[in-house]
């Protein structure tokens, strides 16, 4: 088990006060508190080794360039991915639209996502279907919030060309089995491309991309406990040369003239310009970090409060719970029966209780539940049974207070 | 003859004022207010009188009769519903002219400030923006 108590010394935020209460952080899956060691990486790093990577001779600028290849390696291990697989990107959302924009494909393609990606695993799919005459197809849910995979071989056909599919919603925390599915999908058509979201699943599994055997695996440094502005961009091996450059500059070539340029052949070919590097840095100290206390203590400590909330939310009458079931990182969305979520987030708030309230950016799937949105509760490995308990009493009194 | 806006501000405020630090008590007061607002007529409820902010929406309907301008409204969220029957008992019933140079400081009196913000999901600075120019154009009709 981890020590949550030693652990939340690490986090300096945690402190705080919010509207003269202890602030009660229930808002991981919209991002994640950064821990000491993270925070004072990126301090050491202005202190006393920043420089321009990959360019100079000097010693900073050696200095920095090994820590950031450094930082790549930390990236890949994490993932059980090779170094020249790992492209590092602003976040998710600049991740997927490098895929997107950089794959072209003939009239009439199609490209499947499902009712509950985020609108960043939509968007760049629905321009890429824009710009190439595509259809968008959509893999539906059950109410449960689960995912109808039997649907899918009625989906994929010879003219679909990638499969963009959350591994973890991100509103309600169901995990779909995208290994299960990757394989079926490949079966049928092993030319399909397979994307997998896993800005909601880094944070809480153990992650394997060969295992997953996926095309790509997108994430945000960001919900981590990284720098924002951070994210990562997996591509297999043998599909990085189907990948086209969306954007290019200094940083990704081997020689330039006005009439031809050579690109050079690793991932830095997507790198473009200047990159974030107290960021990408920080993302290898946030690793560390949950190396140090192990992914699956992590996973087992979450899962606990997940269970434990969900237990006491059940309890209570006014709530509608969704996807209300354990097969789930540890968030939890819900509604009050007749009450708007944004009134209830706006009373907890006042009692320090940061919560996210809204559609999550995943419209379709509130359409698909016929609501506005939800209140959405999403626990890190700092989170606690008494915050639990806290936050169950004082949601109790919102609901007094509206009703 | 209704009462000019100044003195509106100020019945609020002592309203408001017997709650001192007793935060939950000023929103149960303010989610009350939200209840007795007497509802915008459905028929007005259209697209176009829709305010939208991030999460809540509120409707707006403005009328113009004997130089005053006279406004209805919803919303779907409660306490914003109760910011909403604020404004009004303020601002409806008033001259164009007055409604445009009000600067509403009650609302930062009576510790609501934080609703009024620009970030804020709740469309409300929006509402007032509109109510000022549904204002403007009515009386210029
Ligand atoms: C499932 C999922 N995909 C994509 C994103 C977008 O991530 P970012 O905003 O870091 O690019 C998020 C973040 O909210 C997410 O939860």
């Amino acid at each position: 088990m981890i020590d949550v108590e030693k652990i939340r010394k690490e986090f300096p935020i945690l402190n705080r006060q919010v509207n003269k209460s202890s602030l009660v952080y229930f808002d991981n899956g919209a991002t994640t508190q950064k821990p000491r060691g993270v925070i004072n990486g990126i301090v050491k790093y202005y202190s006393e080794q920043n420089a321009n990577i990959h360019r100079g001779v000097h010693t900073l600028s050696r200095e920095a360039t090994e820590l950031y290849e450094k930082a790549r390696k930390a990236v890949s291990d994490f993932i059980n991915a090779n170094d020249s697989e790992i492209i590092f990107t602003s976040g998710t959302t600049d991740s997927i639209n490098i895929v997107a924009n950089g794959l072209n494909f003939p009239t009439g393609s199609e490209i499947i996502v499902s009712q509950m990606e985020h609108h960043s695993n939509i968007l760049p799919w629905q321009l890429s279907c824009e710009r190439n005459n595509g259809k968008l197809r959509v893999i539906p849910i059950n109410q449960d919030g689960t995912l109808q995979v039997d649907r899918l071989k009625e989906l994929v056909n010879d003219k679909t060309r990638v499969l963009a599919l959350t591994h973890v919603s991100n509103t309600l925390g169901v995990i779909n089995p995208v290994k299960e599915i990757i394989k079926e999908v490949k079966k049928i058509n092993p030319n399909i491309l397979i994307l997998i979201d896993g800005a909601q699943s880094v944070p809480h599994m153990k992650i394997d991309v060969k295992d997953l055997d996926c095309d790509f695996f997108v994430f945000s440094g960001h919900k981590i406990y990284a720098p924002t502005g951070t994210g990562v961009l997996f591509i297999k091996e043998n599909v990085l040369g189907k990948l086209q450059m969306s954007k290019t500059g200094g940083g990704t070539i081997k020689s330039v003239t006005f009439e031809k340029t050579e690109y050079v052949d690793g991932p830095m070919r997507f790198e473009a310009g200047t990159p974030n590097i107290e960021g990408v840095l920080g993302m290898a100290d946030a690793i560390n970090f949950i190396n140090s206390l192990g992914i699956k203590e992590i996973a087992a400590h979450e899962h606990e409060l997940l269970c434990y909330a969900q237990t006491m939310l059940n309890g209570i009458s006014e709530l509608e719970i969704y996807a209300n079931h354990l097969n789930k990182a540890s968030v939890i969305s819900f509604n009050v029966k007749n009450q708007h979520p944004f009134d209830v987030g706006t009373l907890l708030d006042k009692y320090g209780i940061a919560v996210r309230t809204g559609h999550h950016c995943t419209q379709p799937l509130m359409q698909f539940y016929g609501i506005q949105g939800t209140i959405r509760a999403s626990f890190a490995l700092y989170n606690t049974k008494e915050e639990i308990d806290y936050f169950i009493e004082k949601l109790k009194k919102a609901i007094t207070m509206l009703n | 003859m209704k009462s000019d806006i100044t003195d509106i501000e100020e019945e609020i405020i002592s309203e408001f004022e017997i709650f001192g630090d007793d935060w939950e008590g000023k929103y149960e007061h303010l989610i009350d207010l939200g209840r007795t607002l007497p509802l915008i007529n459905e028929k007005c409820k259209i697209e176009e009188n829709i305010i939208k902010g991030c999460q809540s929406r509120v409707w707006l309907n403005s009328e113009l009769k004997d130089g005053k301008i006279y406004f209805t409204a919803d919303a779907d969220a409660i306490i914003t519903k109760g910011m909403v029957a604020l404004m009004i008992r303020v601002l409806s019933g008033q001259t164009a002219k007055e409604i445009i140079d009000t600067k509403l400081e009650f609302i930062d009196k009576i510790g609501f400030k934080e609703h009024l913000s620009p970030t804020r999901a709740n469309g409300l600075v929006s509402m007032i923006n509109r109510m000022k120019l549904d204002a403007i154009k009515l009386s210029e009709k």
